[in-house]
């Protein structure tokens, strides 16, 4: 623990150092957030954007949940349902959690490797300010003349080609802004990784969270122009009178669920490696102790992104397939459980004998590890193909999915924010209020999406809009949980302003046990960080 | 030992309780041997999960509650275990392995196609179902939809809703117990999925494309199922539901509905009053129709038409049953040419002409649809 | 100054990461012909391939074994034509070239296109399904109640797994009357 109190000294010297460079602070106005290349200022706005599309996401979850409280339609129709659920899907998938892991990239990256700002910061401001647009087109279609994308979010062919509302080009054209705008913030995001970390920062001495984030965005590079051409060939399809989905001129639409799943399947693992590199961050940290296993991680991380693109048919086991195929997809991807395992083990080894103590981020850290985990479990029995035709577009899978998303991707993200707020803002949150926080998220998950497993399990489809008798007890202690959930996230909005508001200030290093060069830093953190080079010690970097 | 026998007794109860709730809580095991091989293998996968799962979280809060700072605990310095990490490659891959032998032998039992005593076709509809019956040399016999019948009222709220609420059909595909039969699985416009949770059988519904699927059920009975892949605006609302009969039960329908068809066929002669019509094209109307145009004929604007007073209902004749009959491309309208016979077109456009105010005062009868088909009416 | 260096650096992997970008774009545009290959190898959709060439001199039937073939027919999307096969099964040998026929008749008044989509099941025998004669593989243009008779000639190669006893045969008619009128524009 000695090395830690030598480096709050480090973090009163750069300080110093960056008054003496002369550096500018930032405009004033709303032109400081329209024009601004700092990379701590993207990631403010991709954090409040990514907040105020959880909370849209959130209002059309909180929509289907009503209806499902009770059989029988109470509220809306089930064309508008349809809209509902497609756009709760896209919304929360590419508007909340990726933007989210995309502005902890930009307020961390730079921190973390010891670089002053991203590599490419005009390419940065451009990719951020994409999003509204295209997340407001999207939105905007929902109003127009036989409503928005209401396929599903995996648009199948041809329910989204031939069968779609008009909308559906401005659907593809929001798509493709989205699309841009990862590619470029992917290149950022390695092109900052790879050329400018702090001198004696090797590649195996990089934090978790750059490793996991290098080999996301390397995923996400690999992906997106699958994606943009999955609904280009859709817009050809629709316009162009092209059969590239449509059987009737040679095409087929299976081919589309191949190519969406291409892009899918690692877009499922796109939301959670940066959620273990946070985890793998914020367990040592209050358990006093190294990552376990930093080498093994590493590994870890990189046999599930490469399975990733080997697994993608086991969204299509009941749409017909050779045997052989089968039993590929079968077997692939019940190997994924392996280097998943090894990091739930290291995890957990990580704890084992270390000195806890539970503030709010490690309380959802933990919340995350339980939890994903079970979301795992579930995954693997979905894995078997046999099981998985039961299973198979049922609630299970709704269950399955959001377990890794919601405690998983949204846990790690929301224990993430907890865990640098003090470094961001200088403040510290309230502690009590964040445990409130916790437990409100932790209690109205479970109640979500537990009872989900069951009326799956007990036959009941998603993407329904009534439902069988049989189905009405789950559905009810669903609904709730939701609204419980959904209200516990106000409360979050509440927590943060009141930190920022008024919480006490924040020492560099406000977790005792945290490393990382980012901790070297005053908080908050300069407008202008690690103008010049740190020195990366062991003690802050794994040794 | 009072705690440990409160202890025990709550835990008694809880298993008795969800004993009780098991049915609803778990996987159906279902009717035929292929579904309670899934169910034993769903069982079997969910225990393992259950035992890593109690491993796992056991050490951890077993770290969690001793391994505190509050507790006195002071941080150990060990990062890193080779054999420890390299046991817990090891020891899951062995349980992964253990895991696939007997999910690939069920698999390849449900791929164990042919030597099947019967075939039906399955097609999907937005959103409906087909059912038709081959013989022996696959010629088709008869067809027939099966559609939704649980009343709009229910759905509304505006009555109680009834046992079989959301799962009950006007016609059920009936198949015959203790038989092989096929399902050749594929569908009409866009993809759906056929499921009965009981036979342990789903299959996706492919445009432009067959599927095949087999189930042999011992136990005569009422199965049902859902349609599970999201087919537009009524993807809720097109349930399966299978009749397994008595295999003489079964012979007797069968030969029975083969007659019917060529009965029929015969009935497109026939001129009915009016009334009669008006009777049946409300009926017909409710069934295809009112999902679209709604009850009081006034649709959902833009994507479906009003039928109140407007060029179709008021115009040419002709072009109404033309209309019917092949649909408007491009649109949700479908082509009912394939869905309905004539006397239940002319039924239905005499009712969409005469109902809600509307007043063309002409009659249709079934032979002016027949002639309309240029006589090439299919059965059914 | 290390600062221009450094910027030289991250042009370079902006410009590697950029072929990362430029190459998976090509992939995708590859990925139809691809798909379309992978399926007519291993039938993984069912669709059984173009024209078969064969020849009778080197072929003998397989007497030892008759497989049953069904064919079924469908019109697909609004489509308003008659579409039936001669007969609903035939029995064959494999190894033996065999000719069955299938009528169509527009029973609209409009000039209409159509396009047959074949689908095979089981998908193990796709890849033994070979037709040297087929009406799916062009379109077929008829009048206001023309009837057309339409030959199919097949094979099932010898070498069909030992299991597979029967196959179904589906083709789905679909109307492309559109493509008919907007020129001949098949993307896939």
């Amino acid at each position: 623990m000695s090395e830690v109190i030598h480096t709050d000294h480090h973090a009163a010297d750069y300080s110093v150092d960056q008054h003496a460079g002369g550096q500018h602070g930032p405009e004033k106005g709303l032109a400081r957030w329209l024009f601004t290349t700092n990379h701590k200022d993207i990631g403010t706005m991709y954090l409040w954007f990514s907040f105020l599309m959880f909370l849209i996401g959130g209002v059309m979850a909180l929509i289907v949940r009503s209806e499902l409280f009770q059989p029988g339609l109470q509220f809306l129709k089930p064309e508008f349902f349809n809209q509902m659920t497609t756009n709760h899907g896209l919304i929360m998938v590419f508007g909340a959690i990726m933007p989210a892991f995309v502005g902890l990239a930009n307020w961390l990256v730079p921190m973390q490797v010891g670089a002053p700002d991203m590599a490419l910061p005009r390419m940065n401001n451009l990719s951020f300010w994409i999003l509204p647009f295209a997340f407001g087109i999207m939105i905007w279609t929902l109003f127009s003349d036989g409503g928005g994308p209401n396929f599903g979010w995996t648009f199948y062919a041809p329910l989204s080609t031939t069968y779609a509302p008009d909308s559906v080009t401005y659907f593809i054209f929001a798509v493709h802004m989205m699309g841009a705008s990862s590619i470029m913030g992917s290149i950022n995001i390695i092109a900052t990784i790879l050329n400018m970390r702090a001198p004696g920062m090797t590649l195996m001495k990089m934090p978790m969270f750059i490793w996991t984030w290098l080999i996301t965005a390397y995923l996400l590079l690999a992906v997106m122009p699958v994606l943009a051409g999955a609904v280009t060939m859709m817009l050809f399809d629709i316009h162009f009178d092209t059969s590239f989905f449509n059987a009737a001129g040679g095409g087929d639409p299976v081919m589309f669920q191949h190519i969406f799943w291409f892009f899918g399947h690692p877009e499922v693992y796109i939301m959670i490696l940066p959620a273990f590199g946070i985890v793998s961050h914020i367990i040592p940290a209050f358990a006093r102790k190294q990552l376990f296993g930093y080498d093994s991680m590493v590994y870890a991380v990189a046999s599930i992104a490469f399975l990733s693109f080997i697994v993608w048919a086991h969204h299509m086991f009941t749409v017909g397939m050779p045997l052989a195929g089968q039993l590929f997809f079968m077997y692939s991807t019940m190997l994924i459980a392996v280097p998943t395992g090894v990091k739930v083990f290291n995890w957990i080894s990580t704890m084992w004998k270390g000195s806890m103590t539970f503030e709010t981020p490690m309380l959802f850290a933990i919340a995350f590890v339980v939890l994903f985990t079970m979301g795992g479990f579930s995954g693997l029995m979905l894995a078997i193909t046999p099981a998985d035709y039961q299973y198979h577009d049922t609630y299970f899978v709704v269950a399955h999915f959001h377990y890794v998303l919601v405690p998983g991707a949204l846990f790690s993200i929301i224990a993430g924010v907890y865990f640098w707020f003090p470094k961001w803002t200088g403040k510290m949150y309230s502690e009590s209020l964040g445990k409130i926080h916790f437990w409100l998220s932790f209690i109205g998950v479970n109640v979500t999406f537990f009872p989900q497993h069951f009326s799956g399990l007990a036959g009941m489809p998603r993407r329904v809009p009534d439902y069988a008798l049989q189905f009405a007890d789950f559905n009810m202690v669903s609904s709730i949980g939701a609204f419980i959930f959904g209200f516990s996230q106000l409360f979050f909005l509440f927590v943060i302003l009141h930190g920022i508001k008024s919480g006490k200030p924040a020492v560099a290093r406000p977790w005792e046990g945290a490393r990382g060069l980012e901790w070297t830093l005053p908080s908050p953190a300069p407008y202008h960080s690690f103008t010049h080079p740190p020195v990366v010690t062991d003690a802050e970097v794994h040794g | 030992m009072k705690q440990v026998g409160t202890f025990a007794s709550v835990l008694g109860a809880l298993l008795l309780v969800s004993r009780s709730y098991a049915d609803e809580l778990n996987m159906r095991v279902g009717v035929t041997d292929i579904s309670r091989q899934v169910y034993d293998l769903h069982m079997v996968i969910f225990w393992i999960c259950v035992v890593i799962g109690a491993i796992v979280f056991g050490v951890m809060f077993w770290s969690i509650v001793n391994h505190r700072r509050s507790a006195g605990h002071e941080a150990a310095q060990f990062h890193e275990s080779t054999r420890l990490e390299i046991a817990w490659t090891v020891v899951p891959t062995l349980i992964l392995i253990i895991m696939a032998i007997p999910a690939t032998q069920v698999l390849i039992a449900m791929y164990d196609t042919g030597g099947e005593d019967m075939n039906v076709e399955v097609r999907g509809y937005q959103w409906k179902w087909e059912y038709k019956y081959l013989d022996d040399n696959f010629n088709q016999t008869f067809s027939f939809f099966s559609a939704l019948t649980t009343p709009q009222d229910e759905i509304q709220n505006r009555a109680a809703k009834g046992e079989f609420y959301l799962l009950e059909v006007d016609n059920r595909l009936r198949i015959p117990a203790n038989r092989k039969v096929r399902f050749l699985v594929t569908s009409e416009d866009v993809i759906h999925a056929w499921w009965v949770p009981d036979f342990g059988i789903k299959r996706d519904a492919v445009p432009g494309m067959l599927n095949e699927l087999w189930t042999i059920v011992p136990e005569p009975g009422i199965y049902r199922g859902q349609c599970t892949e999201l087919c537009g605006k009524d993807h809720g609302f097109m349930p399966i539901v299978v009749e397994v009969m008595e295999e003489e039960a079964f012979d007797a329908w069968y030969d029975e509905q083969v007659k019917l068809a060529a009965i029929r066929r015969e009935a497109i002669s026939q001129v009915l009053t009016t009334d009669e019509l008006m009777h049946e094209g409300e009926q017909v109307y409710s069934r295809f129709c009112m999902s679209c145009h709604q009850v009081n004929g006034q649709g959902i604007p833009p994507a479906f038409p009003s039928l109140v007073d407007t060029a179709v209902t008021t115009g040419a004749r002709d072009d109404h049953i033309r209309l019917i009959l092949d649909g408007v491309a491009g649109s949700a309208m479908q082509a009912f040419g394939k869905q309905l016979d004539a006397r239940q077109v002319a039924a239905v456009v005499q009712y969409e002409r005469h109902a809600w105010g509307n007043n063309a005062g002409d009659v249709t009868q079934p032979a002016d649809v027949v002639n309309l088909m240029a006589g090439q009416y299919r059965d059914l | 100054m290390s600062n221009t260096h450094q910027q030289q650096e991250i042009m370079r992997t902006v410009k590697r990461l950029c072929l990362i970008v430029l190459g998976m774009c090509g992939f995708v545009a590859a990925l139809v012909p691809l798909y379309d290959l992978f399926c007519e190898v291993t039938g993984l959709n069912g669709k059984t391939g173009g024209p078969y060439t064969y020849d009778p001199a080197t072929t003998r039937p397989d007497t030892s074994r008759l497989i049953k073939i069904n064919f079924i027919t469908n019109t697909n999307g609004g489509m308003s034509w008659d579409f039936w096969p001669e007969y609903g099964g035939v029995r064959v040998h494999p190894g033996k070239l065999e000719e069955v026929s299938f009528f169509v008749k527009n029973t609209t008044d409009k000039v209409m296109m159509g396009q047959a989509i074949p689908s095979l099941v089981p998908i193990s025998a796709t890849e033994y399904f070979h037709k040297t004669e087929c009406f799916c593989f062009d379109q077929q243009v008829l009048q206001p109640g023309e009837e057309m008779e339409m030959p199919m000639r097949f094979i099932v190669g010898r070498e069909l797994p030992k299991n597979v006893q029967s196959i179904s045969l589906s083709y789905a008619l679909f109307d492309v009357t559109e493509s008919m009128q907007t020129g001949d524009l098949t993307g896939g």
